[in-house]
């Protein structure tokens, strides 16, 4: 099971960043061209993610973030990141289907031009205006090199013009669709940003909320947040217990043949054994990678 | 000479006396007997307070080529050693050994007379900026003696150092020469490292801006040690002297090396009820307090006593009950100060009570686990806190030696680069602790065990943090940063750095390139 708890965003013109962007667990880094880099430095940021890329091996999954293809940045930002083969390209301000399959065939180009494995680059989307919420199936389905749909939170407040609320009052309905849109098409969807570093209480309120709400996982700026947020998507230890003794019940009946699980005497339906599966492969899957430090 | 951890000790240093090489942490076992101060007769009602700094140093007799000790508890807001070396300088004497508990940025106001003869050595633990320069830089008529917090305890004790004028920054004094550091506008908590030249110096003379009427409790230095008072404007700058609380690090990077430091505490097999800690004042070590006071809180467990180099990070442990004391031998911030003044569980405590190896007892064999900062770290586990990546003198030796020594456990943080720099190499510049005392390194990528500690590499096991080799952290600091080239030296020694015990564990040369 591949999580996407947290994917870190690192401006792509901060060598010292870039060289330890690996070392706090987050389970993707997001090295960023686009929003953190000033025009001025477009360019180097590109040549500094690329040979950051090629020099050092990050333990976790690495995205790039290029700018919009509506830019004059995109295209060479994908010309020279797909050379070092990113796990991922995270498309920012997504809005139609069509932005993602010209990206999905740059990258097929770039696969076989440098002789990788054809489909082996992903991609992300971020959705950043009422436009694109609209869109999101279409955006989540646009290609099957798509594995994540993220909502992108300040320019979608503009959009919606709107400012945030304490409680994100104003991010009920798109991250209601956004995580519909993910769900339908079989891809995560990934929460914005919390920017207020500092704030750790409301950073953990947003990050319960979301959870809750079915989000795979969270942006986050600062590696402060990455075990707090990977906590929060842990399964508790009663919730492992729990899948624990379902799944011996599950396959108790089936060694008995009998097409009813009961566990103390109460019946369990299949979504429940489902759930159980998931909560194990879950917890699983975080233990291996959970951050590397026991809080 | 080839001392235990192969460095070259050469038979003869100019000015040092009796040289032995370091054979080991406990090797060395001295004979003879303590030292002492000088006998008087102190008439009833006999008046200590005097009008100067000059006065003063007319009544002590200070003479060409005597000693003169200060204490660095004002840090880099200390006005005294500044005035009272131009007071000297103004009546012409010369050749002056200075031995400074420590020398601050702001010391170098005094380079001037160096210059001029005023003073031709220093002993000391440590220096920084233009005065480490000069120390390195082969220009000292004399070779500069580098000594722990415990080391120089030790020297004075035994008379290795001796100490003819002490003059004593004194918070706040009373006509009778009773001295505290919790009172006054200078306040600066502790006066630990002065209690011991108070002790064993021929003369003592107090400086303070607040003089009160006798008597003066509590006492820290008392009135049987103080032969004269000076009242002087101002002995510090507040400022200088203490921050408000010493904040912990938002450096992620720091935070993950506390993480690491704390985990590894927490799985070494001494996180135990009444366990002991020292945390020294540096980043990552103040944000292993934060996360180790959360373990704490989780498991229940309160530490017997703490010890430091005292921050506020370590007082609100203490005033939350996770420590059950505290013993002080230095304040870094205002809340350390003020905790000392009124929790009587907030004991001071001398350089010797603390780290001296040769008394009967220092607190530091006591200590179950302390977390120290390095400049770099090599290999056979030895650590460099003196000199930077050109070899010159910028750091001091403090108490790393005495802790890494007594500690059950001792952990050293340190970043796996700074800037440009591997900090773990195949040999450190200089060996200021040697590996043998040393049991963890704690990276941001990596920690290292000792192989002498098998007992803790299994213990860590079990912890969730990234065990490796040395070397594999060598490697990889290699691999991003490249491998250093040495420092080109010549043959002339501007520096020794003793061992606690008194014997050479190594030289600082003059770098070819100052």
């Amino acid at each position: 099971m591949k999580l996407r708890r947290t994917m870190m965003f690192v401006p792509g013109n901060n060598p010292g960043m870039l060289i330890n962007a690996g070392i706090y667990g987050a389970d993707t880094i997001i090295f960023d061209l686009e929003d953190s880099v000033a025009i001025s430095e477009k360019d180097a940021a590109r040549h500094l993610v690329y040979n950051a890329m090629k020099a050092i091996k990050y333990p976790c999954e690495v995205a790039v973030r290029i700018n919009h293809i509506s830019t004059p940045f995109g295209y060479k930002d994908l010309e020279v990141i797909l050379a070092v083969k990113p796990d991922l390209i995270r498309l920012p301000k997504s809005e139609t289907a069509a932005d993602i399959q010209e990206i999905d065939a740059i990258i097929t180009a770039a696969e076989i031009k440098h002789g990788f494995v054809p489909g082996s680059i992903k991609m992300m989307a971020a959705i950043e205006t009422a436009k694109g919420i609209r869109n999101a199936f279409e955006i989540a389905t646009a290609s099957p090199r798509m594995v994540a749909i993220a909502i992108g939170g300040e320019d979608f407040l503009a959009d919606l013009q709107t400012s945030r609320t304490k409680d994100g009052k104003e991010f009920y309905s798109a991250r209601g669709q956004l995580i519909l849109a993910a769900r339908e098409a079989g891809i995560h969807a990934i929460d914005t940003v919390f920017g207020d570093v500092n704030n750790e209480e409301d950073f953990i309120a947003e990050t319960t909320r979301i959870k809750e709400m079915g989000f795979d996982g969270k942006s986050v700026v600062n590696p402060r947040q990455i075990n707090i947020a990977h906590q929060i998507f842990m399964p508790t230890t009663k919730e492992i217990d729990h899948a624990e003794r379902v799944i011996t019940a599950y396959k108790e009946s089936l060694a008995r043949k009998s097409g009813v699980v009961s566990l103390n005497g109460k019946m369990i339906d299949v979504p429940v054994v489902k759930r159980a599966e998931r909560t194990l492969a879950y917890a699983n899957a975080a233990g291996k990678n959970n951050g590397r430090v026991k809080l | 000479m080839i001392n235990a951890i192969g460095r070259e000790i050469p038979e003869n240093i100019a000015g040092i006396k009796n040289i032995k090489p370091y054979g080991g942490p406990f090797e060395y076992v001295p004979t003879g007997r303590l030292t002492g101060p000088n006998i008087i007769l102190n008439r009833p009602r006999s008046e200590k307070v005097l009008k100067s700094i000059e006065q003063a140093i007319d009544a002590t007799g200070l003479k060409d080529g005597m000693t003169i000790s200060f204490h660095h508890h004002f840090r880099n807001g200390d006005y005294v050693l500044n005035m009272v070396v131009a007071a000297i300088a103004k009546k012409g004497i010369k050749g002056l050994t200075l031995a400074p508990s420590s020398l601050n940025n702001i010391n170098e106001e005094i380079i001037p007379y160096i210059e001029q003869g005023v003073i031709t050595a220093v002993e000391t633990s440590g220096a920084r900026g233009k005065m480490g320069k000069l120390l390195t830089s082969g220009k000292m008529a004399k070779t500069t003696i580098i000594r722990s917090h415990g080391g120089r305890a030790r020297a004075i004790e035994s008379g290795e150092l001796r100490i003819d004028v002490a003059f004593i920054g004194a918070p706040a004094c009373d006509t009778y020469g009773n001295i505290n550091g919790v009172e006054g506008k200078s306040a600066c908590g502790s006066l630990g490292y002065a209690m011991v030249d108070a002790a064993y110096a021929d003369k003592v003379v107090a400086i303070t801006d607040h003089l009160v009427p006798y008597p003066l409790f509590p006492v820290s230095i008392p009135q049987t040690q103080v032969d004269y008072i000076v009242e002087v404007e101002a002995i510090g700058d507040p400022k200088g002297i203490a921050s408000g609380a010493l904040r912990i690090s938002k450096d992620p990077r720091e935070l993950l090396i506390a993480q690491y430091a704390t985990t590894a505490i927490e799985y070494s097999g001494y996180f135990k009820q009444d366990y002991s800690i020292q945390l020294g004042s540096g980043g990552a070590s103040l944000a292993a307090a934060q996360f180790l006071k959360a373990k704490m809180k989780q498991q229940g467990i309160t530490a017997s006593f703490g010890l430091g180099g005292v921050t506020a990070p370590f007082i609100e442990m203490l005033d939350e009950g996770l420590i059950k004391a505290i013993y002080d031998v230095q304040d870094f911030d205002i809340p350390s100060i003020q905790s000392m003044k009124k929790n009587a569980n907030h004991q001071e405590m001398s350089a010797s009570f603390y780290a001296n190896p040769h008394n009967r007892g220092p607190i530091v064999n006591q200590l179950d686990v302390v977390i120290l900062s390095a400049t770099e770290v090599d290999v056979d586990f030895n650590v460099n806190v003196i000199t930077d990546s050109n070899g010159v003198i910028m750091g001091a030796v403090g108490g790393h030696q005495d802790t890494a020594a007594g500690a059950a456990l001792s952990i050293v943080v340190a970043p796996l680069l700074r800037g440009r720099l591997p900090m773990v190499i195949d040999q450190v510049h200089t060996v200021c602790t040697p590996g043998e005392t040393v049991d963890i390194i704690v990276t941001e990528r990596g920690v290292a065990v000792n192989p002498r500690r098998k007992d803790l590499r299994d213990n860590l096991r079990e912890a969730n943090i990234p065990v490796m080799d040395i070397e594999e952290l060598r490697d990889l600091a290699y691999e991003f940063a490249g491998k250093p080239d040495p420092i080109l030296v010549s043959d002339e020694i501007a520096a020794v750095v003793e061992y606690r015990d008194g014997t050479l564990i190594d030289v600082i040369r003059r770098p070819l390139q100052l």
